[in-house]
């Protein structure tokens, strides 16, 4: 066990399973970096540092640096998957999905469906996701949802170093195509990872706080700021449950509905906007099946129904901030 | 040499406002003033601004995540630009844009595009509008070498041809696509030589070199304008600074960076007006002096503008009308 950051728990993840299994490639562009040029090769190792040093140990038969062209990095992971190979593809941004998205979800997603039972995909597509940049409308986007909802993808959205490695391993050695949404800012967050291999299972929430005067269930880069929340409501006496899912499909209902039984309160924050968002379908998930435990009305945190903007005082109101996430804890309490 | 000397004016005053905007965005990002991400074209002027030359604002452009150079090119403001950049509310596209959406459709400039490949097939349908409304317009799309590599750009390229679309490839071949060399990911022989098999002409041109640039642009612009369909150039560039402000650029040696200096098109300009005697040395400094004064203005009144106000501004734009 040692203090890591959840970029480094991500690259610690990739050069282990490597090492264990010869059938793991990766595909992507600049994974390794300076392909062709007058310098070095292998020096940057993705743009925000995830595949650091694993060109080094491993060559460019398993590390390779692609063209820009997604539709063929994610097209090619598929094939290979289909074939034997265990890829991992990177999607540089997850916004860059638009280019590439038939490959995702008319290919990998139905491979196995439509034959039948026959075929396996074992790939990743790991991409890195989210506001808080400065990105603007297409470098900026969360886009979990557009993958939730297509049957035959799994997707995963770690909160914190812990998870990214443990998610990140089941990932890799899991049988379907998984979806690993990295969360940009995040990518600094430091916490106890242990240097040997563990999987954290999919489909298995944590209770990242126990609590019993409300629910939050937040996702991704929202789980450390609704645990902030709750902080700050503990201070007051008022114990909040927040409870982070970490992967959309599966979803773990059982411990989201087990929590609004005991809290009767519930509010979902999900950087997304708000349409058919995460938050949209825990509130149906509840209302649905738990509707009999709530004593308020459920409230959902959300991006607005627009694009990321810019400007920095716009796009600090537009993500979902612990002001908002508050406001919705009291109204959920009143 | 075939230009008059106020037509030489004007391309040396947009090339040196290029160059002194992107000089001060390098600083200004770096100071903090300018928000997220910011890719400039410094080396790349004599491209941009040859390409544009000739080009009216009804012809249109689309753009790359290096756009800066573009609008300059296409005579867009730069104060507006400025501001943008900073986030401010009087920016160009309200500060919900930022460097790589900057756009001013009045000067038909259809915007930077952060998709690398996105702005192609746009520059089709710009192209199919002045075809259809038979305006002898035409657009041209900006690609990098990199983005020549991407799905969209074949589609374009192919689609242009079938629908014979005034239509003109600008591919700005600086040898990398983000720290990759063109070398490794392009892998025909050259990106002309790909285009070409695409069913359309394609020019090899010298970037660095306003003249070349700006003669090329001339045949793809009486080739599209007569009727005769979309035309390629592929203008070889040098990229001075890494893909980001800060890149380390260890796959570059320091030897590949000093030449590629060497080829600075505006010393390149000026030698070769001033040599021929169509301008004296003083023209150009005095447009130096003049270029200084408008940055440095932008920038003032860039710091000094109002943000945009989220209760107003957020929710503002997203369609014409709703609901
Ligand atoms: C669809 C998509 N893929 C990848 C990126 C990330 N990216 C931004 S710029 C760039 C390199 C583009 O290279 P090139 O086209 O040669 O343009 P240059 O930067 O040299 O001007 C990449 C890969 C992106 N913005 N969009
Ligand atoms: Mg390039």
């Amino acid at each position: 066990m040692s203090r890591k950051t959840y970029l480094q728990a991500i690259n610690e993840a990739i050069k282990q399973e490597m090492r264990r299994d010869a059938n793991v490639i990766c595909l992507g562009e600049d994974i390794a970096g300076g392909q062709g040029g007058s310098g070095e090769p292998g020096g940057v190792g993705s743009v925000f540092g995830q595949m650091q040093g694993v060109y080094k140990e491993f060559g460019p038969e398993r590390v390779i640096d692609t063209p820009i062209s997604e539709s063929a990095i994610v097209g090619a992971a598929a094939g290979a998957a289909l074939t034997g190979l265990r890829p991992i593809a990177e999607l540089m941004f997850v916004d860059f999905v638009g280019v590439c998205f038939d490959q995702i979800y008319n290919q990998a997603a139905k491979f196995r469906y439509m034959f039948g039972g026959k075929a396996k995909t074992p790939m990743v597509l790991r991409t890195a996701a989210g506001a808080g940049f400065r990105g603007a409308a297409q470098h900026s986007q969360t886009l979990h949802p557009l993958f939730t909802m297509v049957p035959g993808l799994k997707v995963v959205m770690p909160s914190n170093p812990y998870d990214a490695k443990g998610l990140l391993i089941s990932a890799i050695r899991d049988d379907d195509p998984v979806i690993f949404i990295e969360q940009k800012i995040l990518f600094g967050m430091e916490g106890e990872v242990p240097d040997e291999a563990y999987r954290i299972p999919f489909g298995e929430a944590n209770v990242a706080r126990e609590g019993d005067a409300a629910t939050i269930v937040a996702f991704g880069a929202m789980v450390p700021r609704a645990l902030a929340v709750a902080t700050e409501f503990a201070r007051q006496g008022v114990s909040i449950e927040v409870v982070d899912p970490r992967t959309t499909s599966p979803l773990d209902e059982d411990t989201i509905l087990e929590s609004v039984e005991k809290t009767g309160r519930l509010v979902v924050v999900d950087e997304s906007p708000p349409r058919c968002s995460m938050a949209a379908d825990i509130a149906g998930l509840v209302a649905d099946k738990g509707f009999g435990w709530l004593k308020a009305p459920i409230k959902q945190v959300t991006c607005p129904h627009t694009p990321v903007p810019f400007a920095p005082v716009l796009e600090d109101e537009y993500m979902p901030n612990p002001r908002r996430i508050a406001e919705a804890v009291k109204a959920v309490l009143a | 040499m075939q230009l008059s000397r106020d037509d030489l004016k004007r391309a040396y005053r947009r090339m040196v406002t290029i160059r002194v905007f992107e000089e001060r965005v390098t600083q200004e990002f770096a100071a903090g003033n300018i928000p997220g991400f910011a890719h400039v074209y410094l080396g790349q002027e004599a491209s941009g601004v040859g390409v544009c030359f000739d080009l009216t604002d009804e012809d249109y452009i689309g753009s790359t995540h290096r756009g800066h150079g573009h609008c300059i090119a296409k005579g867009v403001d730069v104060r507006g630009m400025m501001h943008e950049l900073m986030g401010k509310r009087d920016g160009l596209c309200g500060g919900k844009g930022g460097s790589m959406h900057i756009a001013d459709l009045s000067k038909g400039m259809l915007g930077a595009n952060a998709i690398v490949g996105g702005a192609p097939p746009i520059a089709v349908g710009a192209a199919l509008t002045q075809k259809y409304r038979k305006t002898g317009k035409v657009a041209v799309a900006f690609t990098g070498d990199g983005a020549s590599n991407q799905g969209t750009v074949f589609e374009a390229l192919n689609m242009a041809v079938v629908l014979k679309a005034p239509c003109i490839f600008a591919f700005e071949n600086n040898g990398y696509g983000e720290h990759t060399a063109v070398s490794y990911a392009c892998g025909a022989p050259s990106i002309a030589e790909r285009v070409r098999g695409f069913g359309l002409p394609c020019d090899v041109v010298d970037g660095m070199d306003f003249f070349a640039v700006h003669e090329a642009m001339k045949r793809a612009l009486d080739h599209a304008r007569a009727g005769d369909g979309p035309y390629a150039l592929e203008l070889q560039c040098k990229r001075f600074l890494g893909h980001f402000i800060g890149d380390p650029q260890a796959y570059r040696t320091p030897s590949e960076l000093e030449e590629a200096r060497s080829h600075d098109p505006l010393p390149k300009f000026r030698k070769r007006v001033t040599e021929a005697g169509v301008l004296e040395a003083a023209d150009l400094d005095e447009i130096d002096r003049l270029v200084a004064g408008e940055v440095e203005a932008a920038v003032a009144s860039g710091m000094a503008a109002a943000v945009p106000d989220p209760s107003k501004d957020l929710t503002r734009d997203v369609y014409v009308k709703y609901g």
